[in-house]
Formats: C-alpha cells, sequence, structure tokens
C-alpha cells in the first residue's frame, strides 16, 4: 500500500506541474500585457507600467518567469526592492496589483469559505440523496418512489442560481425564516451558529441538485445490486431483510458512491461560482469570477492551479479510499 | 421417511405479455437421506420449483399455489403458506442451497470466513471463536487447504472449483437435512465438475442429508442420483429411480434426452441426435401435451389426440410414471 501510495503522489506530482505549465502558458500568452494591467487609473503613464513589469518579473523570458513561479511556491517570493518591497512568503501564488495582495492570502481567505459551503452541502445531499435512493429503490414501483423520480426531475432541471434565487426569496424575503445574509462570512470558529445560519441555504441550493442526481444514482445501484446472485445467496442463508439490505446490498451498491462524492467535493472545492454569487458568499468561486472580469492574471492562474490541485488529490484519496471498500481492488 | 411431500405446485408470473406459467400443478417428494435429480432444459421450470420452495422468489411478482410439507426438527411445516419470516429460520439452517455460478454467488466485499460464520450465526446464538472453529473444520471437510488462513481469502482470490467448495461448506454449516443443488457444477470445467460431484455425495452420505439436484446434464444425473424427474415446460413428464429410467425411459422427449448424450458404449454414429424444434413459450403453450409439436412418435397413438389433450402423470410400472399416451393403460 506504501509503495502504491508513493507512486501515485509522484505521478500527481507531474501531473501537478504539467497543469501549472498549461495554465502558465495561458498566462504569458493571453493577448493582455500583464503590466498594463496592474496599474489601474495611472496606466496612461508607460513610466509606471515599465516599473510594475520589472518589479513584478513580467520582463523576463518566459521560462524564468514559469521557474520563479514554481520556486515562489516552495520558497517563497519577492516582488520590487527597498521601500517597495513585497514579501509573499510561500507557497507564494504570486502578487496581485489590482488587490494589493499576495494571491496565497487572497486564497487563504476565500479557501475557508468555499470549504464550508462544500462540507455543508455534501453532507446534506449524501444524506438526502442516499436516503431517498435506498427508499425508492425498496419501494420500487409505490408512492416514494414516484415522489422521488418527481424530486429527481425538479432537482436536475432546475438551475442553482434560480433555485438560490427561490429560497431567499421565499424563506428570507417573505417568511422571513432566516435574516438577510450580510455578505459578511463568519467563520466557524468565531461563531458556529453564525456560520451555519449563513450557509444554510446555500447549502440547501446546493444539496438540492446534487441530491437530485444521487438520489437517481443511489435508487439504481440498490436495485442493479439487489437482483446480484450474492443477495440471493445471502437470503437463502436465511438472514433477515434488514440485514441483507443494510450490510449486503449497501455495501456494495454504495461503494462507487464514493468516488462520485469525493470528485464531486473536489469539484465544488474548486469553487461553486453560481452558488457563492447568488448569496454573496466570499468564496473561491467569486475570487476567480471577480479576477476574470478583472483580469487578475495572477489569481486566474491560482485559482485555476488550485483546482487541479483540489482535484488530482481528491482523485488519489478517493482511490485509496475505494480498496479499503472494495478488496478487489486492492493492491499489493 | 418422506422429508419434502410438494402438492400441486404452481407458479406464474404474470408480465406485460402475459402470464408466463413456470410450473404447473407438480407433485414430487423426497425421501430423508436420497438425491432426486430434476432435470429438464434451461426455462423448463426446474430452477423455479426449487426458488419457490426456498421463498426466494418475491411474493408480489408471482402467483405461488400448492403445499409443500417439510419435516423439520420441530415437526411438519408447510414451506408455501408460512410467514416468509417464519420461513427464513429453516433457510440455510434445515434447508440449504447451491447455487450454479460460484463466481457471483459470494459477496465481492466479504471475506469468506465472514460470510460462513454469518451463515452459522444467524441460526446459533454462539460465540465468533466457536462458529469459527466451526467454519474451518467445514472449509477442511470441502477440501481447502490451509483452511484457517484461507478464511480471510476474498472470494476473488479462489478459483471457480474453490469458491463452489466455499459455497458448499456455507451451506453444510448448519448441517441441513436437505440441500438444494442448482445446476452446481454448470458453470465449472469438466474436471472440475467430476471432484465437485464426488464431494457433494460424498458428503451428502457424511451429513445424512437429502438433495435435489438439478441439473441438465444426463451425465451427472446417472451418476449422483436415486430417483429422477424429467421437467418439460413446467411439469414433470417423467419420473423413476434412476435405474429404471435410463433402462427403459417411457417419454418421447426422456429418450430424445437420453439419446442426445454421447455415448463411448455404443457404436458411434456420425452425429449426436438431438430432440428437434425448439422448447415452447411458457406464455402461450401449445394445446394438448407441451411435447406435441417436437414429438417424434405422436402417430403411434394418433397426432389429434396429443394435440388436443394434455395427458396425465400415471404409473407405469414401481414408482416409474410418465405422462404420455403411448403405452398408456398397456
Amino acid at each position: 500500500m506504501f509503495a502504491y501510495i508513493s507512486r501515485r503522489l509522484a505521478v500527481s506530482f507531474f501531473i501537478l506541474l504539467a497543469a501549472s505549465f498549461a495554465v502558465y502558458v495561458i498566462f504569458a500568452f493571453l493577448p493582455f500585457d500583464p503590466a498594463a494591467l496592474t496599474c489601474g487609473k495611472n496606466c496612461n503613464d508607460p513610466g509606471i507600467i515599465e516599473a510594475n513589469r520589472r518589479r513584478l518579473g513580467y520582463d523576463l523570458p518566459f521560462f524564468t518567469q514559469y521557474f520563479l513561479f514554481l520556486k515562489g511556491l516552495f520558497f517563497g517570493r519577492t516582488f520590487g526592492e527597498g521601500a517597495a518591497l513585497i514579501n509573499c512568503p510561500a507557497p507564494s501564488l504570486g502578487y496581485s496589483f489590482q488587490q494589493h495582495a499576495c494571491v496565497t492570502n487572497l486564497i487563504g481567505e476565500a479557501l475557508p469559505v468555499t470549504f464550508s459551503l462544500a462540507i455543508g452541502a455534501i453532507v446534506m445531499w449524501l444524506a438526502l440523496g442516499i436516503g431517498l435512493g435506498i427508499l425508492a429503490a425498496r419501494f420500487r414501483g409505490r408512492i416514494v418512489d414516484r415522489l422521488s423520480t418527481i424530486f429527481v426531475l425538479i432537482g436536475t432541471s432546475l438551475p442553482t442560481f434560480l433555485t438560490g434565487l427561490l429560497l431567499l426569496v421565499f424563506v428570507v424575503i417573505r417568511w422571513g425564516l432566516i435574516p438577510f445574509p450580510s455578505g459578511n462570512y463568519t467563520s466557524f470558529f468565531e461563531n458556529p451558529f453564525e456560520w451555519a445560519q449563513i450557509l444554510f441555504l446555500p447549502w440547501l441550493t446546493l444539496a438540492f441538485a446534487y441530491a437530485a442526481l444521487y438520489t437517481r444514482f443511489v435508487r439504481s445501484s440498490v436495485i442493479d445490486t439487489s437482483n446480484e446472485d450474492y443477495i440471493r445467496t445471502a437470503r437463502a442463508k436465511g438472514l433477515s431483510e434488514g440485514v441483507i439490505l443494510g450490510k449486503h446490498t449497501l455495501r456494495a451498491a454504495l461503494a462507487p458512491i464514493a468516488t462520485m462524492a469525493g470528485l464531486d467535493f473536489a469539484g465544488l472545492l474548486g469553487g461553486a461560482i453560481l452558488t457563492e454569487s447568488v448569496f454573496n458568499l466570499p468564496g473561491l468561486g467569486r475570487l476567480a469570477i471577480s479576477a476574470v472580469t478583472k483580469y487578475d492574471l495572477p489569481i486566474i492562474v491560482a485559482t485555476t492551479l488550485l483546482a487541479a490541485f483540489i482535484v488530482v488529490m481528491m482523485n488519489l484519496i478517493v482511490d485509496i479510499l475505494y480498496a479499503y471498500i472494495d478488496p478487489r481492488v486492492r493492491v499489493a | 421417511m418422506t422429508l419434502l411431500t410438494v402438492k400441486n405446485l404452481t407458479v406464474e408470473f404474470p408480465t406485460p405479455d402475459g402470464l408466463v406459467h413456470a410450473v404447473h400443478d407438480t407433485s414430487f417428494s423426497v425421501s430423508a437421506g436420497e438425491t432426486l435429480a430434476i432435470v429438464g432444459e434451461s426455462g423448463s421450470g426446474k430452477t423455479v420449483t426449487n426458488l419457490a420452495l426456498m421463498g426466494l422468489i418475491p411474493k408480489r411478482t408471482a402467483n405461488i399455489t400448492g403445499s409443500a410439507i417439510f419435516e423439520s426438527d420441530n415437526g411438519p411445516v408447510d414451506l408455501l403458506s408460512i410467514d416468509r419470516n417464519e420461513l427464513r429460520k429453516y433457510r440455510g439452517k434445515d434447508i440449504a442451497m447451491i447455487f450454479q455460478d460460484p463466481m457471483s454467488a459470494l459477496h465481492p466485499f466479504y471475506t469468506i470466513g465472514d460470510q460462513i460464520i454469518e451463515a452459522h450465526q444467524v441460526h446459533n446464538q454462539v460465540d465468533t471463536k466457536i462458529s469459527k472453529a466451526r467454519t474451518i473444520e467445514l472449509l477442511e471437510m470441502v477440501g481447502i487447504q490451509g483452511a484457517a488462513t484461507r478464511l480471510k481469502s476474498y472470494p476473488h482470490q479462489f478459483s471457480g472449483g474453490m469458491r463452489q467448495r466455499v459455497m458448499i461448506a456455507m451451506a453444510l454449516v448448519n448441517n441441513p437435512s436437505l440441500l438444494i443443488a442448482d445446476e452446481p457444477t454448470t458453470a465449472l470445467d469438466v474436471t472440475v465438475q467430476a471432484q465437485i460431484l464426488k464431494l457433494l455425495s460424498d458428503l451428502q452420505k457424511e451429513f445424512k442429508m437429502a438433495m435435489i439436484l438439478i441439473t441438465h446434464d444426463m451425465g451427472v444425473v446417472a451418476g449422483t442420483a436415486d430417483r429422477v424427474n424429467v421437467m418439460y415446460a413446467g411439469r414433470i413428464v417423467e419420473s423413476a429411480n434412476v435405474k429404471d429410467l435410463y433402462a427403459n425411459p417411457l417419454m418421447p422427449y426422456t429418450q430424445g434426452l437420453l439419446a442426445s448424450v454421447p455415448r463411448m458404449d455404443r457404436p458411434h454414429t456420425n452425429r449426436l441426435s438431438a430432440i428437434p424444434g425448439q422448447p415452447p413459450s411458457m406464455i402461450a403453450l401449445p394445446s394438448g401435451c407441451s411435447f406435441n409439436p417436437r414429438c417424434g412418435r405422436k402417430n403411434e397413438v394418433g397426432a389429434s389426440k396429443c394435440e388436443t389433450q394434455m395427458p396425465e402423470l400415471t404409473s407405469r410400472g414401481s414408482e416409474h410414471f410418465s405422462r404420455c399416451f403411448i403405452g398408456e393403460g398397456a
């Protein structure tokens, strides 16, 4: 197992290296002058542009820039000199001249928000999707199953921005059940109650869409598994229906859910752009989308790379986890 | 002593295309310690008969009528009418079952030890240590080397034949009085088939249990069975002890089955004989005898009789029954 994980980590490292290079190529060859984008209202002064270019290292050859970027990831990086010296400690993802901040710090602020959003949402949708999926499979063709089909249909067809807006309009404005989200995110460690209150509707919005997909998947997976020969064997042994479902059917039926959930979670950590926008949450998705609209290239590179990193790592975790669930894929 | 008496068992599956008559008005019995073979082509109802006895057909998918009186340790029970929850207490304890495909009959996520121990503990409130010892004992009996360590192996780490041995060990763990073996060797290599059949008949003697052996292989029948029921289109068409059946098959279908087995002790012709035609649709059975469209001998009694009337299963000698107009009343 150790050798396997080491090998996978090494491969992951090279994948990320390739991803970082690809992202950096976009950065370097987009038809924008990164230096010209750093100066805001001073941009009619070519002197300032050139000064910024030197400070941020945009005057260097492409490969040198890329190397400095990689070096910054591991050893930190300084921009400019003297009184205007900016130090972004490792892991430095560059400096956003528009936001006047090290990109790593910006991400450090946004990531917990997105993580909180993703973790709450995944708990909700797993509970709802798996629960409803099992019920629908167990009572297939009956009323629970029919209702779940309707839920699946609505959940998969409603876009999240609409679900989010509907929730805001009804739950918050019409019915006043939850105070209007102020846009000030509160950390879980400061005030867990407020944290949950702010995130509750975003969780629900995301969970609604995903739960619908999971319900459909779990339902068919449970039905497929209950037709397996080994379930007939379990029944022939004289096991009760509860044990057959809980121990034999679900173990096999839910194994693929681990993979699915891991990858969906990774996708969300990269930024739930729509949901964060609707609920005004200062997460990664909003950071990325505002960077895109403002051509804030260092942030675009950093968020893209971070998303790649999360997906690669989550893939690794899911594969390792799957080996524990399914002995057939266990490696020596 | 009669262990199991099945009377008028009928199993029908309602489908959108019509009612499937899988098993029709079938009666037979199994005595303690004997081996009853049920032979027939795919779709003749042999598996469904036994799944019905075990209560393994979901109730709302089928209409099951008839009775199946099983002599359990606690007195006779009707397997078909008792509550499914009640039936559960007999499944795997008094009546065990092994299946055709050992590759898919074991749960891939649990070790074989866990699966056999589970089978033991459903019916015995004992410490896991005791169940484990029993499991090792059984695994050794079915010929698995190093049973104590193989307990921790997963099904995919065994070959097909070994998996079938595991299935047999699991079936026998509670010392059942009846074992239903549904084509236990069909999915295995020929060399392994013989080993498994030998193992089954050895264990049968050791455990003093009766066995219902479902198969389509007449060779398997000759080697292991005491009595044979031949099924065709959901009905028993001939029933006899194994010697009688091979020496004197009465029903043309049985004759066809036996003629289609390659024999070393006869002058060989160029081709094996085959029964012409296909088994009938179980939704729209032919009128008269179900076998009449494929029967080469119906002119002997007049084809119109075979095409309009269903012959009854009638006695043709000591414990020999045939469902055919030929030789009836002779």
